[in-house]
């Protein structure tokens, strides 16, 4: 693995060479690619041309025929998406997306530039599905499709994390995720993808979840944070699993019950849905709210997001909740019920503490946990006490996925308001529709990746610096389970005074349960605002 | 062949090919013959040698640009008389010089003036200030 | 390399023309043939091209969300940037098309030591974007006059309007001045700024100019190499009522004027000029964000395999009896020991 620069080392240069973009050779060098999928991995969902092989080979062994998977994986697309075909017709480059990617602004490398990275498939397109394109060729942007295309695909199509940011500045709407998305499902095509994404895949598609926890042991876990809340403040809390009858069927991201900071936040639901007396289950078989099929293709989005559903209909619940996830959320607003619905074996959500009626999942039936929150503390069924998170100054990340295909943008921010105090947004310019991505979504989350994803995360670690200086902010929250990974490891190394939070994690600190311990801690274990000396006395 | 928003986009279409097609429905195939003004004003038919200030096809191009000229030269410079290239002096006036031989508006003016889409009392606006002399119909 | 390429096409394009009028005398070809072998393929183009794009169907719901979305009744919905009805799509529609709602957003970056970010006010392609298309499409409406027997009743108030200055004779529009301008920036713009070069295509370089010099030999029939206003009229008239005739003496000037209109109009549709149209279809601006509220349909939905609860019950059973989860199936009082050892 390559050792990352320093963030004063880092070299962030927007000039450009001196030789035209499809005259550029990619060049494969630590640190800015990641590792391709695993064999086994890629047999484990049954995805083409499993094999050994390394992006840094001149030979990527692609199957005899790769050129004509392609282009008819290319020609059935066109056909079954409008969006690609008018994507690939009538983007004019006005450049207005040029400066809105996070890996551009950190790269400096113009292939960065959505419109570039557009222009990667539809030279292509041109070449083979266009008149001038065929004629003119180079003059009118076509290109051959080489295995040099191939390769440029492979880099910039898994530089990009589908945060849809140029799409909003984009005057027709032209959605670069929409392009990668496509672009990652023709790669799979002919066994090109990273292991950070099939690898989750294969586990989430065989065991549940992506990190492949195995139906006991995702038991134990949980029951590890019973005992940990316990600790906490005396109360245990009682999940269930895959218990039939249950009204409600939750959902979260594995990351979340898996590594810190989000197993805080996995807390943070406990303790909530013990306090309101809410009768809901965990799945053990649904044990992923994250979606990398997305990452893969659609068709494997559906293959891994059709448990839900199935399992809500298993256990026979009313509605599903969703934890706090991004890319979860866009599938589940997106696609989920055109995928895998009609959920019509599901009822309408209704809050049973409210009585508030969920009119805006009506169909899907499924809702998320910060708007169910949101909704408790809005008609004053929780005891909260904001002054227990007194000592984080705080800002909010909007996830790209939840903000830009979604719009979920008050709700956390409601929520936040009632359970911290001190709340200062970032510029307006990096939060809401206009946030900027963590710098490592849509799979790109892994070690051998880390120096593009520290100048994927430049920009919005920019934004955090602002607030920290102006307004002394060392905390952050967020409503993804991503994030709460990514923005650790790249606080860590641009703004390492800020730790991350996840919106319930808060709500657990600030929640005044029924029958609690006076609490000294929050739930990492460190001690609460005013309670420092109750600690030292003990010493 | 499966079509989809089949709808929305076919209106669009429609919309589309009416608004280009325009001028094709809007005249019924009909084209007003271009105008050929009558040079048969008294005065005209009494001149021996038909000849305006300037050449025809100058004065079909340039004539406003005379008409400004002409009316910059008497109101602001005071001055009244106009050398033509062919050494023949006329006096810079609307009224006494050229609508002498063009006594009549509707056939010299408006003709063209209307078959060239132009607003009658605004552009040109000549006739803001002047007063046309009067015509037998 | 781009930019010469285009130059080149249309230097090339205008000496045809020239040298076709001048030393070859088609005024026929260039004065009838080509401009309705042009409408033809723009009006057909254009129509094939959407036609197409109706083929491929818009399977899932993927508006870009760029505000708050409909959601708890005490929660305000931005129901412009969030739609949800089709009467807000509509409205955000008509900003996207009318005011280009998304370019307004644009900013640019400047990076400074440390690195620090920003994020600067940047209006002008925005701006430039707006007077380019309002000053064509007034153009554009204003040369009605030339196509039609009697006036349309806007046509007249427009010019009157674009002429409002009153200065110089024929009376200057603004709308000829500011199309000059708007295509000059933009042209400009992709030339001067090192990322818009970089990402430039012949294909952008080349409507600019293409643009460029019809909005200059347009200009120059007016004000400078005037051409007879009645002949343009007669020609134009004998072809949209399908009687064609080029009268003598029209001058050159015209006939660059109009085969590079012609030129435009048969480009139109097999470039990204297309945006036009495109912009209407978008799926991510003209869909509303309704999709957790209505089922949206995919019409080419199909089942995939995926791994069922059966399945993954008999593949755990034993641990999920072990750890004491509900099971469907029983665990088999005798087989447990050898498929233990399998595993």
């Amino acid at each position: 693995m390559a050792k990352v620069p320093k963030p004063n080392e880092l070299v962030i240069d927007h000039r450009l060479p001196g030789t035209g973009w499809m005259d550029t050779p990619v060049v494969f060098r630590p640190g800015n690619f990641s590792y391709p999928g695993k064999a086994k991995n890629l047999q484990a969902v049954g995805l083409p041309n499993p094999r050994e092989w390394s992006p840094t080979d001149e030979d990527w062994k692609l199957p005899p025929n790769w050129k004509q998977i392609i282009l008819e994986g290319l020609r059935e697309r066109l056909d079954k998406y409008r969006s690609l075909r008018l994507f690939m017709d009538i983007c004019v480059r006005c450049g207005a997306c040029a400066d809105k990617c996070h890996f551009y602004l950190g790269s400096g490398d113009p292939k960065n530039m959505p419109v570039l990275r557009a222009e990667l498939l539809r030279s292509v397109y041109r070449k083979d599905f266009t008149l001038a394109g065929k004629i003119m060729g180079k003059m009118a942007g076509a290109r051959k499709l080489t295995e040099d295309v191939i390769k440029e695909w492979f880099m910039y199509f898994f530089q990009c994390t589908e945060c849809r940011r140029c799409s909003l500045f984009c005057p027709y709407g032209i959605d670069t995720a929409e392009i990668t998305i496509i672009g990652r499902e023709l790669l799979n095509l002919i066994g090109c993808n990273i292991d950070w994404v099939v690898g989750p895949v294969a586990n989430c598609y065989n065991n549940g979840n992506h990190l492949g926890i195995q139906p006991h042991a995702f038991k134990d876990m949980i029951e590890f944070f019973v005992d940990e809340i316990e600790a906490v403040n005396g109360i245990r809390v009682e999940p269930t699993f895959n218990r039939k009858g249950a009204e409600i069927l939750f959902v979260t991201p594995s990351g979340d019950v898996f590594a810190d900071p989000g197993t805080y936040t996995l807390m943070g639901y406990l303790m909530l849905f013990h306090e309101i007396g809410l009768d809901y289950t965990w799945s053990t078989y649904a044990s992923e709210g994250g979606n990398f099929g997305l990452f893969t293709s659609h068709e494997m989005m559906k293959r891994l997001n059709a448990k839900m559903y199935a399992e809500a209909k298993r256990l026979g619940v009313k509605y599903i909740i969703g934890g706090e996830c991004g890319h979860m959320w866009r599938v589940i607003n997106q696609y989920m019920d055109t995928m895998n619905g009609p959920a019509d074996f599901l009822e309408v959500p209704v809050s049973p503490i409210t009585g508030t009626r969920f009119d805006n999942a009506q169909s899907t039936k499924m809702i998320h946990i910060v708007e169910f929150t949101a909704d408790l503390i809005k008609n004053g069924k929780l005891k909260l006490d904001p002054s227990r998170n007194d000592n984080l100054i705080m800002t909010y990340h909007d996830s790209c996925n939840t903000s830009r295909g979604m719009g979920f943008l008050e709700e956390p921010r409601y929520v936040l308001k009632n359970v911290v105090n001190n709340f200062y947004e970032m510029p307006p310019n990096t939060i809401r529709e206009q946030t900027f991505c963590c710098g490592s979504g849509s799979g790109l989350n892994n070690d051998e990746f880390m120096e593009m994803r520290m100048r994927g995360g430049l920009p919005r670690a920019n934004a955090v610096q602002y607030v920290h200086d102006k307004h002394g902010v060392n905390a952050m929250s967020c409503i993804c389970a991503i994030d709460r990974a990514v923005l650790t490891a790249s606080m860590n190394y641009w703004v390492p005074d800020v730790t991350i939070y996840g919106i319930h994690e808060l709500v657990g600190n600030a929640l005044v349960m029924e029958g609690e311990q006076e609490r000294t801690t929050d739930l990492r274990g460190e001690p609460l605002p005013g309670m420092e000396d109750a600690e030292n006395e003990d010493i | 062949m499966k079509i989809y928003d089949g709808k929305y986009i076919l209106i669009g279409l429609l919309v589309f090919v009416g608004v280009i097609t325009f001028p094709i429905w809007f005249n019924l195939g009909k084209a007003a013959p271009p105008p050929e003004p009558k040079l048969d004003t008294p005065v005209i038919m009494q001149m021996a040698q038909k000849q305006c200030v300037l050449p025809r096809e100058e004065m079909r191009t340039g004539h406003m640009q005379i008409l400004n000229d002409w009316r910059t030269q008497v109101v602001r410079n005071g001055k009244r008389m106009y050398v033509a290239a062919d050494g023949k002096t006329y006096e810079m006036s609307l009224q006494n010089e050229c609508m002498r031989c063009h006594s009549n508006k509707t056939q010299f003016c408006d003709q063209c003036h209307t078959y060239a889409g132009l607003k009658l009392d605004s552009t040109p606006y000549c006739w803001t200030c002047h007063v046309p002399p009067k015509e037998t119909k | 390399m781009g930019i010469r390429f285009s130059l080149a096409a249309v230097v090339a394009l205008v000496l045809a023309v020239f040298l076709g009028i001048k030393a070859a005398g088609l005024t026929y070809f260039f004065g009838v043939c080509v401009p309705y072998a042009a409408i033809l393929a723009f009006v057909g183009g254009v129509v094939y091209k959407v036609l197409k794009w109706r083929r491929s169907p818009v399977p899932f719901r993927i508006a870009t969300t760029a505000g708050q979305q409909k959601s708890l009744p005490w929660i305000k919905q931005d129901r412009l940037e969030n739609p949800v009805t089709k009467k807000e799509v509509v409205g955000r529609m008509l900003l996207e098309v009318f005011l280009f709602r998304s370019l307004f957003r644009n900013t640019k970056f400047q990076m400074d030591q440390g690195p620090k970010l920003y994020y600067q006010w940047e209006k002008w392609l925005w701006l430039a974007g707006l007077l380019f298309h309002y000053a064509f499409f007034i153009i554009l409406v204003r040369h009605l006059r030339f196509f039609t027997n009697s006036l349309p009743f806007f046509v007249e108030p427009l010019e009157r309007l674009d002429g409002f200055l009153q200065v110089g004779l024929p009376g200057v529009y603004i709308t000829d001045a500011l199309f000059i301008v708007a295509v000059t920036y933009l042209f400009i713009r992709r030339i001067v700024i090192p990322q818009m070069r970089y990402m430039s295509l012949p294909a952008d370089y080349f409507p600019l100019l293409l643009l460029l010099t019809i909005g200059v030999t347009g200009i120059m029939t007016r004000y400078f190499t005037k051409v007879d206003l009645l002949k343009v009229k007669q020609l134009a008239m004998s072809l949209v009522t399908f009687n064609p005739i080029v009268p003598e003496g029209i001058g050159v000037i015209f006939f660059i004027h109009l085969f590079l209109v012609s030129i435009l109009l048969a480009y139109f549709p097999f470039s990204k000029l297309m945006h036009a149209g495109g912009v209407f279809l978008s799926p991510t601006r003209n869909q509303p964000n309704d999709s957790r509220i209505v089922r949206h349909i995919n019409p080419w939905n199909y089942p995939v395999k995926v791994h069922t609860y059966a399945e993954y019950e008999d593949h755990f059973r034993e641990k999920m009896v072990e750890a004491g989860l509900p099971v469907e199936k029983e665990l088999p009082a005798e087989a447990t020991t050898p498929q233990a050892g399998k595993e």
